[in-house]
């Protein structure tokens, strides 16, 4: 069964975080191991199996980039497994030159000026994936899911740099 | 008693307890313990005749015989110091190669356990007892006020324990309940708890925040409340910070000033002791007033001391800072900012200093809500989760894992399969691949931790799995899952996926730990992000060259014969090149060397090649062929 599925949700690109909560919520009132602490071991163990299952469609499909990935594969788009791999050659370029800008950058509004941009071209580049997948574009949605995802880990990047700095002025 | 347990996966070892008998709350403290029951949605603390709530996390184990808890234990300690154990929780579920961690702070013999994977165990009137053991003896002595409080038997408990404890902590604290005569319900995380008593209790719903910290332990976490719905999403804290650290800068002030006097002590044991007593006081009373003093007496020379608030504050400002520091980390873990946050719960003794609750209206921008004891309001917790698992009741507490689980690859590198802050239950796996020709063996190292490096994180397990069928590198496929249950508690299995031979081994993780704190680990990893990645690309680099150098080898071995000499003594020279690099720290240097080998390989690999489309063409005929071709 898909995470969608698993959900009671339909597959789109689009979810409402409210919908996905309320969905979310109300099986696991039903499936949740608490609820069956006084249940013999074959059935806590099937609850718990399916807690775990809902808690992995949930934490998949709450993340907006996540859920485009998964619904990418879905529909059969192949993604590198590890999320690091960067096999475009332009975003190679890009990724570096970024990074190095980082590297750079010397305060922590540098490195928010920087988060900031990329928070935004985030933004942009998710709600651009809506027509890609609607033409089925797959060789485009992958090469943007690819963005995405360095666009999201230099994020990160960014927020442990900017810890550094935090550290070392204070 | 034996602490590696492989069990049937979900399988409980105690059957159910009887129905009749009554489910209480526990927060089993560093410093202090409470026993609490809630009947239809309303929990109180069960006191003792004089009205106190808390019993001391103090055993004693007297000359005369007998165990002694709680304010006995404590009084005991000015006659019989070495029979008297305070703070067993911080060595619950640690291993020999943790002692050096908190050898100085703790006054016992300590003896490590017969392996290296084993619990310590403390050498006390002549018997070496584990943490287990002892603090068994608090849940029996809460088990026996509950008892005495409600008039019936008491055989089934929820247990609170630090969001942060590690896997190795857990199982110790429910061996300790199972010593006890108690059975488990559940371990629930002590903010989780915190929050369950308030959110019940105002019917609030929201985004709030928890900021625990106690004697020994310091823990903040985010949840969402909703419709009856307490959702954990994110936590973090520090296994080693708390109230202790405090009293400790206060009694190392007392020394330095004693000496500077001139007064040469012998700074013993007993002379820490009466240090760090006399601070503990002098700090709860700084809570309350702007100044105080204190009377410190060592060899029967005294000595007097007055400290003001503010020099206590700017003693602990570091410690303070570092909670803030770790609880803006996990508001960004969640993604949100300080002004989402609706509402803070403070818990734990130490929310009592003036600083600590102005720094942390400081961050959030709002007052700390405090109308709760902050000294019940865990075990209250406890004791509604504890009604609602066998009452029933509404209540969902969705929890998530503090740590990331990993496992070691090649080179030291950590692989995640489950990050941090994800919710429990969970179950993920990842599969991994063979590195050489033929292996038929794989080391499967469990890791607990959020760095880069294996080294910087703590060990959890370690098991080997076997009959891997010989295959070349990277065809085989082994599939590591691991599951972690509603309590924290993890089980890893693993198997080979491409034959059909299955594998599988489940390991409940041993108590072989690293010297590192957990907590530290966290905390680190966002200062080292940058240090680690340089590293973990310097050792992708080298396990990459390895792995070009190993497969030159296995051609070299089988058509060596295709180069004539000089070609063969260039191809060496490019080969001990590029060993010479990766000796070295140059991640350009080695990834030059990896690449000019291969150029210098490159007419080696083609005539492989033609002599391999050779070899499968020989005796083929013409026709043959061109049916081929045209297939
Ligand atoms: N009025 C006060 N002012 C300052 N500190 C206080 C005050 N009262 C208690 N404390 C400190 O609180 C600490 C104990 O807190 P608490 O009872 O919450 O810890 P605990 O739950 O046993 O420990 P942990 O949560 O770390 O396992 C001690 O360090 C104690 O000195
Ligand atoms: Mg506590």
């Amino acid at each position: 069964m898909d995470h969608f599925a698993r959900l009671g949700l339909p597959a789109a690109l689009d979810l409402e975080p409210a919908s996905l909560d309320r969905a979310y919520f109300a099986l696991q009132r039903q499936w949740h191991p608490d609820r069956f602490v006084a249940k013999p071991a074959a059935e806590r163990a099937r609850a718990s199996a399916e807690a775990a299952a809902l808690n992995d469609a949930y934490r998949t499909l709450k993340d907006p980039l996540s859920r485009a990935v998964y619904l990418a594969e879905l529909k059969g788009v192949e993604m590198p497994g590890d999320g690091k791999t960067i096999d475009d050659p332009e975003l190679l370029m890009e990724a570096m030159e970024a990074r190095e800008e980082l590297h750079d950058a010397g305060s922590t509004q540098a490195v928010d000026a920087l988060a900031a941009k990329v928070r935004a071209d985030m933004k942009a580049s998710l709600s651009g994936l809506g027509s890609l997948f609607l033409a089925g574009d797959k060789p485009a949605i992958r090469k943007a899911l690819l963005r995405l995802r360095y666009l999201d880990k230099f994020a990160e990047e960014a927020r442990a740099r900017r810890m550094n700095l935090e550290r070392s002025t204070a | 008693m034996t602490l590696l347990e492989i069990h049937e996966p979900g399988e409980t070892p105690l059957p159910h307890a009887g129905e009749g008998s009554l489910a209480v709350g526990i927060d089993l403290g560093t410093t202090n313990s409470v026993v609490a029951i809630a009947r239809e949605g309303k929990p109180a603390a069960l006191h003792d005749e004089t009205g106190k709530a808390m019993v001391p996390s103090v055993v004693a184990y007297p000359s005369s015989g007998g165990v002694l808890v709680g304010d006995e234990a404590r009084l005991l300690m000015p006659q019989e110091p070495r029979n008297v154990v305070a703070s067993v929780k911080r060595l619950m579920g640690r291993g020999a190669a943790d002692l050096h961690a908190v050898a100085g702070v703790l006054p016992y013999e300590i003896e490590p356990g017969s392996g290296e994977t084993d619990m310590v165990k403390l050498r006390i009137a002549g018997k070496a007892r584990s943490p287990v053991e002892i603090s068994a003896e608090i849940l029996k002595a809460l088990r026996k006020r509950a008892e005495e409080a409600l008039d019936k038997p008491v055989e089934r408990a929820v247990i609170t324990v630090p969001a942060y404890f590690d896997d190795a902590a857990r199982t110790a604290t429910r061996d300790a309940a199972r010593v006890a005569g108690l059975e488990v319900l559940r371990l629930v995380n002590e903010p989780t708890a915190a929050a369950l008593a308030y959110g019940l209790d105002k019917g609030s719903e929201g985004l709030y925040a928890v900021y625990d910290l106690g004697g020994g332990t310091f823990d903040f976490s985010l949840l969402r409340l909703e419709k009856g719905v307490f959702q954990v999403l994110a936590t973090g804290g520090d296994t080693a910070l708390g109230g202790d650290d405090f009293d400790r800068a206060i009694a190392e002030r007392m020394l330095a000033e004693r000496k500077k006097d001139g007064l040469d002590d012998q700074v013993d044991e007993a002379a820490v002791k009466a240090a760090l007593a006399l601070a503990r006081h002098m700090k709860e009373q700084l809570s309350d007033r702007d100044q105080t003093s204190g009377r410190l007496e060592l060899s029967g020379v005294p000595s007097f001391h007055a400290l003001t608030r503010a020099e206590f504050d700017a003693m602990i400002a570091s410690y303070i800072k570092r909670t803030v520091d770790i609880a803006r980390h996990v508001l960004g873990d969640a993604d949100m900012t300080a002004a989402e946050v609706q509402g803070v719960v403070l818990v734990g003794g130490s929310t009592r200093v003036p600083l600590v609750r102005a720094e942390v209206a400081k961050m959030l921008g709002k007052a700390p809500l405090t109308d709760i004891d902050p000294d019940e309001v865990v075990a209250l917790g406890a004791a509604l989760q504890a009604e609602a698992l066998t009452g029933g009741g509404d209540t969902l507490l969705l929890d998530v894992t503090p740590l990331s689980l990993g496992l070691e690859t090649m080179g030291g590198i950590v692989e995640k399969v489950v990050p941090r802050n994800t919710p429990i239950p969970v179950q993920l796996a990842q599969d991994f691949t063979t590195y050489q020709d033929g292996q038929t063996a794989m080391v499967i190292h469990v890791v607990q931790g959020e760095r880069e490096m294996v080294a910087d994180c703590r060990s959890l397990a370690r098991f080997e799995l076997l009959g891997i069928p010989p295959m070349t590198a990277g065809a085989a496929r082994i599939r590591v899952s691991f599951a972690v249950d509603a309590d924290g508690l993890l089980t890893v299995s693993a198997e080979e996926r491409t034959t059909g031979v299955q594998q599988r081994i489940e390991v409940k993780p041993s108590y072989g730990l690293s010297h590192d704190d957990m907590a530290d680990m966290l905390y680190d990893s966002l200062e080292n992000a940058e240090a680690d990645m340089t590293a973990r690309l310097l050792t992708e680099a080298k396990v990459e060259a390895r792995r070009s150098l190993l497969a030159l080898d296995a051609a070299l071995a089988k058509d060596g014969a295709l180069l004539d000499g000089s070609e063969r003594a260039e191809l060496d020279q490019g080969r001990a090149r590029l060993e010479a690099a990766m000796a070295g720290e140059a991640r350009d240097e080695i990834n030059a060397a990896a690449e000019a080998l291969e150029t210098l390989s490159k007419p080696f690999a083609e005539r492989r090649m033609d002599r391999g489309i050779r070899e499968a063409l020989a005796g083929k005929s013409v026709n043959e062929l061109e049916s081929r071709v045209g297939e």
